[in-house]
Parts: structure tokens; sequence; C-alpha cells
């Protein structure tokens, strides 16, 4: 039997709008590197869940994310993203895998120049989107953030979770399918960063599948969620309505 | 559209002390290119039309002649005359062959110096018979020349290329040496439009970071600098066709037109022709260096 008919059979349908993400025996070893960062990483993820990612530095979380994101490509296994095959992903089909993931990282990364809904209209301008869509879509998601009366600040006169509240913006302005969090508490207090957890569940509650990769313990124990253990690049834990640890 | 336009003309702003390196290498290199080329052309201009009325002319041997094809005190003779015009009609490099007798030779030679006081020193016999030989291409001469220089009764075989040949060498020399230079600097202003671009995308790479993951074409984030070394490469190729313009107009069309009308000389349709060049060379010199040094960024 060949390989793919094979794979038909265990999985009927690898797109289907069930299964957002799914990581399909997934190792991953950097070139010049002998440990795997990820070792055999067979789990998925479905639409509207929000997962927790949690381990210690070095466990794998990183790499989880960016494979996801097709910043790298697995050693061995297959990583499906909204029914796409990242493997078969031409480079030029890049583009619109991104557009149905939004990101957001420990350091905001926002651009200092610019106002605040400057910072989020960029994420549809470079997508070619029209500017009367802009100048509708973009005070939505400022609204939704709670950042609405604060279009016009620049991002250094804002407090690191408005900060990031601009960066949850953006990576959602577009409604992404899929939104990615990278320690998005990572900088922030712990009053701040049970803010920034409740505006990502709210999200995930306009049905966007949400995974977020975190340290924080008190978040994790506090909102029941999945969690997904990686240690040493294996999968140590995969549970319903999780704790921090055990 | 408006945002690519934004910002490739806040990037030439921001840059504008490189977009002008950029602008005057490329002018620089650009107008000794076009040169090269005209001076190609120019050359080829003289050779055709010079080489075009070349004739070898084979002399044949006179009573004084010393040569070791002739025979001492007498004429070549009739019989030497035919197997030599036999042997000239036989080449296949050979389009014409005319006969000129000494008689002939000295109307010419009267004409040529009617007004000169080395007429009154000559005389006919002083003139040698000779073949005029017309080649079916004028550069294809060697056969022919050794084809009937040993011959008996031939004396000299005179052929301009000897004179011209030279002349040509060096002209080539030259044009070569214009090229050269040209595509030196050429391969510099590539380099530096390079690394203007690289250094502009580094200085950009927080947005276009954003940009890729945001899901931005590489298109879309390519254009901006693409545009930019394209306006710096055009301004260049303007001012290079602009220089050839007044070389043409100022130096061949005023001066060496008047002064030398005899010479066929480059006009204005060759211009253009080099112009084309001029373009099309700029626009590839600055279109892939930036697609090379913005790769880097563009990495997925």
């Amino acid at each position: 039997m060949t390989e793919p008919a094979e794979h038909a059979q265990i999985f009927p349908n690898p797109g289907s709008t069930v299964d957002v993400i799914r990581f399909e025996n997934v190792s991953k070893t950097y070139k010049g590197q002998t440990r795997a960062a990820l070792s055999d990483i067979d789990l998925s993820i479905e639409k509207g869940e929000f997962a927790f990612l949690v381990g210690t530095s070095g466990s794998g979380k990183s790499t989880f994310l960016r494979l996801i994101l097709r910043e790298y490509l697995p050693s061995k296994g297959r990583v499906y993203v909204a029914g796409k095959d990242l493997t078969r992903l031409r480079s030029w089909q890049l583009p619109q895998l991104r557009r149905q993931i939004g990101t957001v990282f420990q350091d905001f990364r926002l651009l200092p120049g610019k106002t605040v809904f400057e910072n989020v209209a960029f994420a549809l301008q470079v997508i070619g989107k029209s500017q009367g869509l802009i100048k509708r879509v973009v005070p939505e998601t400022l609204e939704l953030v709670g950042l609405a009366d604060k279009g016009d600040r620049l991002p250094e006169e804002l407090s690191g979770g408005e900060q990031q509240r601009v960066a949850i913006a953006r990576a959602f302005v577009n409604r992404p399918k899929i939104l990615i969090a990278d320690e998005p508490t990572g900088n922030l207090d712990p009053a701040t960063s049970v803010g920034i957890v409740r505006l990502l569940d709210q999200i995930n509650k306009a049905n966007t599948t949400v995974v977020m990769a975190t340290h924080d313990a008190t978040i994790v124990n506090q909102m029941r969620k999945r969690v997904i253990e990686l240690d040493k690049g294996g999968l140590v834990r995969d549970q319903a309505k999780g704790v921090y640890g055990y | 559209m408006r945002h690519v336009l934004r910002e490739t003309f806040s990037g030439l702003k921001r840059n504008t002390s490189m977009v002008l390196a950029v602008i005057v290498t490329m002018w620089v290199s650009l107008t000794l290119f076009g040169i090269g080329l005209l001076a190609a052309e120019q050359v080829d201009l003289v050779k055709d039309r010079w080489y075009d009325r070349i004739e070898i002319s084979i002399f044949l041997c006179v009573k004084d002649s010393t040569n070791s094809n002739c025979e001492t005190g007498v004429d070549t003779s009739q019989a030497d005359k035919d197997a030599i015009e036999a042997a000239l009609r036989a080449n296949p490099e050979v389009a014409d062959v005319f006969y000129e007798s000494k008689a002939e030779m000295w109307e010419e030679f009267k004409k040529l110096y009617a007004d000169s006081p080395i007429l009154a020193e000559m005389t006919v016999d002083q003139m040698q018979d000779s073949f005029r030989v017309k080649l079916v291409n004028p550069e294809e001469y060697m056969g022919v020349v050794t084809a009937v220089s040993g011959m008996k009764g031939v004396e000299k075989v005179q052929d301009l290329h000897q004179y011209l040949d030279p002349v040509f060498n060096w002209l080539n020399i030259a044009r070569m040496g214009t090229l050269g230079l040209s595509a030196l600097l050429l391969i510099a202003a590539a380099l530096q439009i390079g690394n203007t671009v690289a250094l502009a995308a580094f200085s950009r790479r927080r947005e276009i970071g954003i940009m890729r993951l945001v899901g931005a074409s590489n298109w879309y984030i390519m254009l901006p600098f693409l545009l930019e070394s394209l306006l710096a490469a055009l301004a260049g190729v303007v001012l290079a066709c602009g220089s050839l313009a007044a070389l043409e107009k100022f130096i061949i069309v005023d001066r060496a037109k008047e002064e030398l009308p005899s010479i066929n000389w480059i006009d204005w349709p060759q211009v253009q022709v080099s112009m084309f060049w001029l373009l099309v060379v700029g626009v590839v010199l600055s279109v892939i260096p930036t697609i090379i040094g913005t790769r880097r960024f563009l990495k997925v």
C-alpha cells in the first residue's frame, strides 16, 4: 500500500476544519546540532481551542511555534496548518499561510515611529487592504483590546501591558484563524498578565484558535485550559483543563 | 500602492548621499560604456569604407627589377602574365581582376601629379604593368597574396592591409580598453547598488520582519527597494544618454564632420542604439543587485 493512501485512512481529511493545527510524528533537529529540538511530536489542536504550551527554556516550545509559522520545516514528519501540509507549501504560498495566523511576542515588536493606529493599520496595509476597510476595522479592533482612545499615541508613551494589547490588535486585525502567542506575558507584571490572557481568551471565544507558550504557572492554573507540556523536545503531557505542574 | 510609493520616496530621502553616489557612478560608467559602443561603431564604419576600396596590386617585373622572381633585363613575358592572371582568376577569394598596362598607369600618374614638378623627371618606362585584384571579402586577402607572390614575373604584391591593419589593431585595443574599463566601473556600480540596498533593508529590518509575519508578499516588500534603485539607475542612464548626445552634437556633428568630411562619422541612429543599450544595462545592473541585496532579508 502506498504511503498517501495509508495516510488517507488514518486521517480521512487532513484539511478538515476540525484540526486546525496537526503535528504528525514531527521531529526537528537544527543544523549542526545532534540533540533534537523536537522529537516525534504527534498531536492536533482543534478549531476554536485554547492551548497552553508549557515547559522549561529549551524544551522546544519556540520550535513548536516556529514550525506552525513555517519559519522552519520539520526534519521528520508533517505539519498541517489550516488544512495545508506545510512541508509541501511553496515559498510563494507562505504569505497566504501567514495571513491566517496572528503572532504575538514577548517583546511586542511594535514599530517605534508609528502611532498605535498606524501600527495596527500596517498589518492590513502591507497585505493590500483598502484604506476604507482599514478605517473601519482598526478602530474596531482597538476598541476590542481596550485602546479605543489611544490610537494616536506612540508605543513609547504606553505601558508594557498596553503595548502588548497593541501587538494583539495587530495580530488579530485581519481576523486570523489562529493566534500564536510566544510568552506574551513574559515582560509583564502578574496583574497586567491576567488582563492580557483574558483578552486572548476573549479572542478565543470569537472562534480563533489560540496557542500560547508560557512560563506563567499562575495563569495556566487559573485558566484551566488544555496544557501541552514539552520537555527536552518530547511531549510529556497533553491534558484537557490542565494545570502548570502535576 | 500608496504605501509602496511612500516607502520608495522616504527611502530615497533617507539615503540621499548613497543614492547620489549610485547615480554618479552609473552616469560615469554608462557614459564610458556608451563611448565604447560608439567607438566600436565608428571603427566598423571606417573599416567597411576603407576595406571596400582596397584592392591588391600585383606589380610585374620591369627591366631593372632585382627581385628573384624576375629575369634580369626583361619585362615579364606574356606567358608569365597569362599564368598569373589564370592563377588569380582561379582563386575563390578573388572577385575581379583588371590589367593595368604601363601606358594606362602613366596616364593615371600624369593626372595625379599634373601640377607637380615630379612629373618632369618621370617617363613612361618608369611605370609598371600590374594586375589589380578585387576581393570577395576584403578581410580575406592573405590567400591571394601568398598564392601569387612567389610566381615568376611578379615583382611585388602590394596590399594596403599591411598599413591599415596595425591602425585598426590599435583602434581595437582602444575600444576594448574603453569597454573593459566601463565594465569594471559598471561592476562597481552594481556592487554599490547591492550594498546600498542591503543597508537600506537592514535599517528597515523591523518593518520587514513584521511584514513577513503578517503575510506581505515578497514582491510587496521588495518593490520599494526595487523602485528606489531603478530610479537611481534611470537617473544615471538619463545623464549618460545626455552625455552621449552632447558628444555626438558638439564633437562629431559640429567639429569632426566639418573638419574631416571624407570619413563616415557615426550618426544619430547609432547614438540611439547605444542609448538603448545603456538603458538595458542600467536596468539590469540595478534590478539584479537589488534582488540579491534584499533576498537575505526575505528568506523565510
